[in-house]
């Protein structure tokens, strides 16, 4: 039990911030499937960051640097997909999918080159972000998770970015006649995506395991993040309620053989896996009449057209 | 003589296939050049001779290397056109890797559990690609919901699905618990492997090297002749351009929607079934957590070549080439996933392909018209 509920907390955390970022991104008018890649390049440079660590450095130390190492790399990869996105008016899934393929592989080129070898596995160890309360254990992410979600909170709907972020992404006309500047909020939404990506990516890697083969990415981590984000309907809250059942299949599918009353079920991992998404599919479906998705997301924001 | 080349000039800027060659082009010389900037932050010494040379020559240094690049052209051509197709229709077919699965499961399973001959197998792989693309196409029209995401979803859905058929606990009649993956097909069920016709001694005996080339070429130019030349095509088409002013021409937009997911769909699946069936190599279900690539290096290839049916054969050569050539990199200085960075970084540009033409417009027509002024004042 103790098991489902950690595994729960653990993927609970990771698809909530990314969905958040996500959040962000879209209620800013951009499209952000480059999740899954901005998770791969946050997870690779946080690594790097906890093993260029000097020797001896308090644990505090650690998860501050290397986090941070994290959320910075996702902002300069996803300043990629803004720069294609906002700047040129390129495709949006093309440009984020583009994405997607580039940072698998180049975090192949360079695990793989930080190690030395032909392998793309590195190995960290993970003891500064995990701790025992009684007879659960919890990782730093988890706090870092719950204060996010607060602040997006407040962020989109108490401050004055917040409010103008979401006019770009239903009538960025609208904003830029009383003088918002369209593409410096949708970069700011990018950016932010960027950085709750990074540090995502990291919380999928680090907490559970203390090695990661970068063959497989975040395999499939930011679609499922994304599938969050419209099952919650871009509002913050809501995104964490979604993230908390895709996590639970999530963690099912993981520990399901171990549990004797589950086994004797006998569905396999796949099952539990494919469940989040067929769920999804379901509620899309049902929900797809009064959807909340923002409305000029996906369109590239020009200046000129009316 | 000077106002022949400048009306060529100005012939050329107004030409759409040319503007999309130049522009193609130019995102292949950028992302090389970016290529050989990580070779070199790697290991400056060796980028051009062992790295950027390896890449480009390697595919044409052998018989057998030649072979291996057709053998992953052929898949690729198919996956690019199910992407293409659906792009000249309006649509983003991300689900191409989803429905190259579900193709990959219904060409083996008829040819390991059925033991049926190649052609049916590949019918197979065609029918349930074209299944798994219908469902996005369906929710699309019906439900009005993106085919992105639907298509996202499925891909997964449909790889947890065909891993848990094919594994099926290590019990099931395609597993091979020898290799871990499923059977050869060289061994259990030679009827099933798309005949090579003396191919293969062409190519240093490489097996895998098949008519499944020419197969994926006749597609290309079947879906070329749908889309340009029918009007069926044309119907297609003008949903992607404009769904309303289509509907108020009397084209059923929903009807047309599915029907090109579902086209697309089998095209991919047609895809897995050219991979499989020619044994380039075989599935596995249990380390299969990520979708195959093949599916989401279609979408390189249509980009690249501008979602052209014809562009898309020689889009997928390349990409595969330089992805064979990736793999000859001495493991010394390089890992192969440097051709999958330049293929990755030659999409990316891709994306500013409107920007690269009309700059390259605007300098050949800049040249007619100061040309053009002086021709002006001399009549």
């Amino acid at each position: 039990m103790f098991l489902l509920l950690k595994y729960t907390l653990l993927y609970t955390v990771v698809l909530m911030m990314v969905a958040l970022g996500g959040m962000f991104s879209e209620r800013s008018g951009i499209i952000n499937i480059a999740l899954e890649g901005i998770m791969v390049i946050g997870g690779l440079i946080g690594v790097i960051a906890i093993q260029l660590m000097p020797a001896g450095s308090s644990a505090a130390a650690i998860v501050i640097c290397s986090v941070l190492a994290a959320a910075v790399a996702g902002m300069l990869y996803a300043a990629l997909l803004a720069f294609a996105s906002i700047n040129l008016g390129a495709d949006q899934t093309i440009g984020g999918t583009a994405l997607n393929m580039l940072a698998t592989a180049l975090a192949m080129v360079i695990a793989k080159g930080f190690n030395g070898s032909a392998s793309a596995k590195l190995e960290y160890s993970n003891r500064p972000f995990v701790y025992e309360i009684g007879p659960l254990t919890v990782n730093v992410f988890l706090f870092i998770g719950i204060v996010i979600l607060i602040l997006s909170y407040i962020v989109l709907y108490k401050t004055r970015l917040g409010l103008r972020l979401r006019a770009c992404g239903e009538h960025p006309q609208a904003a830029d006649s009383v003088g918002i500047n369209v593409y410096k909020m949708r970069y700011i939404g990018v950016l932010i995506s960027g950085a709750l990506g990074g540090i995502g990516g990291m919380a999928y890697i680090i907490p559970s395991v203390s090695s990661w083969n970068f063959e497989v990415g975040v395999s499939g981590a930011g679609f499922l993040a994304l599938a969050v984000m419209i099952f919650g309907q871009w509002k913050p809250f809501r995104i964490c309620f979604a993230a908390v059942f895709f996590a639970l299949f999530k963690s099912l599918a993981n520990i399901a053989s171990s549990i004797p009353a589950m086994a004797a079920l006998g569905w396999t991992q796949n099952m539990y896996n494919m469940i989040p998404f067929i769920a999804s599919m379901i509620i899309l479906a049902f929900t797809s009449k009064k959807s909340r998705a923002p409305k000029a997301e996906g369109i590239p924001y020009d200046k000129g057209s009316r | 003589m000077d106002n022949k080349k400048t009306s060529l000039g100005g012939r050329l800027a107004s030409s759409e296939a040319f503007l999309s060659v130049a522009a193609s082009l130019i995102c292949i010389v950028i992302g090389l050049l970016l290529g050989v900037i990580v070779l070199a932050i790697i290991n400056a010494e060796h980028a051009i001779g062992d790295g950027l040379l390896v890449i480009l020559q390697s595919g044409i240094k052998s018989p057998r290397n030649m072979g291996t690049v057709l053998a992953n052209a052929a898949p690729l051509i198919m996956t690019g056109l199910s992407v293409g197709f659906a792009f000249k229709t309006g649509l983003f077919n991300i689900g191409a890797a989803g429905q190259y699965t579900l193709g990959a499961f219904g060409a083996l399973y008829c040819a390991i559990v059925l033991q049926l001959p190649w052609y049916l197998c590949l019918l197979a792989a065609m029918v349930l690609g074209a299944i798994w693309g219908a469902i996005p196409g369906f929710f699309k029209a019906y439900m009005n919901i993106n085919e992105v995401i639907t298509s996202i979803m499925f891909n997964w859905i449909g790889l947890y699905m065909v891993n848990d058929i094919m594994y099926g606990k290590g019990q099931s009649p395609m597993y091979d618990l020898a290799t871990t993956k499923t059977y050869s097909l060289r061994k259990v069920a030679q009827d099933a492997m798309i005949p090579s016709c003396g191919m293969s001694d062409h190519f240093g005996k490489l097996q895998s090297v098949t008519i499944a080339i020419f197969i994926a070429i006749l597609f290309a130019v079947i879906v070329y002749v749908v889309l340009n030349k029918t009007t069926f095509g044309y119907e297609l088409k003008a949903c992607g351009f404009n769904k309303n002013a289509a509907q108020y021409a009397g084209i059923n937009d929903k009807r047309n929607i599915i029907l090109s997911m579902t086209i697309a769909g089998a095209l991919a699946g047609v895809g897995a079934g050219l991979y499989y069936l020619s044994t380039v190599a075989e599935w596995n279900p249990q380390v299969s957590t990520a979708l195959p690539a093949i599916g989401f290096n279609g979408i390189s290839a249509a980009l690249l070549a501008c979602s052209n049916p014809i562009g898309t054969i020689f889009s997928s050569l390349f990409i595969s080439y330089i992805t064979v050539g990736g793999t000859k990199l001495s493991t010394q200085y390089y890992t192969k996933e440097i051709a999958d960075v330049i293929t990755a970084l030659i999409i990316y540009l891709c994306a500013f392909s409107m920007l690269f033409r009309s700059k390259i417009r605007a300098l050949l027509a800049g040249k007619t018209r100061r040309t053009g002024l002086g021709k002006g004042g001399n009549d």
